[in-house]
């Protein structure tokens, strides 16, 4: 079953609701993959506060060896909607228009 | 349905289609209002490119030429990565309507994905990505 596009943008519209996960989103991308500490050592996040966000991806004694790395393609689908949300055809049209105009 | 496949417009145009058609399919005519330069080859298959001072480069490949009513072109999809094989389709139609011209565009394609989604997405992950992202949501809403 191919995966439903609109279900994955919307849980990366979703992720990127919020500040700090924008800005751990954002340190992901910049940075590379990072640790939970790396990125404390970052942001204006608190470490537990990191953790939190990222959540229980393993053991509480292996977290801090966990490096996170973005997913581009969940990404990809978020941006064709909004590459279609951005077209402006009604700013060519008009463009166009006033060039027939002249 | 809430992811944008298709965008569609109807403009009515006081021009003939004649005159539109040329602002259409003609280097002189797109870069007027379209693109800063603009070249094309007007066949199907033939390549158009449009450039901007900006920098912002489009790159078309003509698929339908049908003088003076139908002309479509595809290209790149905004902001996926350059080696992405994903296009969306423009197509103009023209109908003239008195001494004017009723032009529609519809670009279509925005809502698909590539056959090797499963391939590209994960680089041979088990997981799908649907349920990878939904994983590191999961994660990030936990608290």
């Amino acid at each position: 079953m191919p995966p439903d596009i609109e279900a994955i943008a919307e849980q990366v519209f979703v992720a990127l609701a919020d500040p700090s996960r924008r800005a751990i989103l954002a340190a992901l991308a910049s940075g590379g993959p990072a640790t939970a500490t790396d990125l404390a050592s970052r942001l204006p996040i608190t470490r537990q506060a990191i953790a939190k966000h990222l959540g229980l991806l393993a053991e509480p004694g292996e977290r801090r060896r966990i490096r996170y790395r973005l997913h581009s393609a969940p990404m990809q689908a978020a941006q064709q909607f909004l590459a279609a949300l951005a077209r402006d055809w009604d700013g060519r049209l008009d463009a166009l228009r006033d060039h027939l105009d002249k | 349905m809430g992811f944008p496949d298709r965008i569609e417009r109807v403009v009515e145009i006081a021009h003939p289609p004649a005159k539109v058609w040329a602002a259409l399919t003609t280097a002189e005519g797109l870069s007027s209002w379209f693109g800063n330069e603009a070249t094309i080859d007007l066949r199907p298959g033939g390549s158009a490119r449009m450039t901007w001072t900006s920098g912002h480069i489009a790159d078309m490949r003509v698929e339908r030429v049908e003088e003076p009513t139908v002309f479509g072109f595809t290209w790149h999809i905004y902001g996926l990565p350059d080696d992405d094989p994903r296009r969306t389709y423009v197509e103009f139609t023209l109908e003239p309507v008195g001494v004017g011209t009723q032009l529609t565009v519809i670009e279509s394609g925005f809502a698909q994905l590539p056959d090797d989604a499963y391939h590209e997405a994960y680089d041979g992950n088990t997981g799908g990505w649907a349920s990878e992202l939904g994983e590191l949501v999961d994660y990030l809403d936990a608290a």
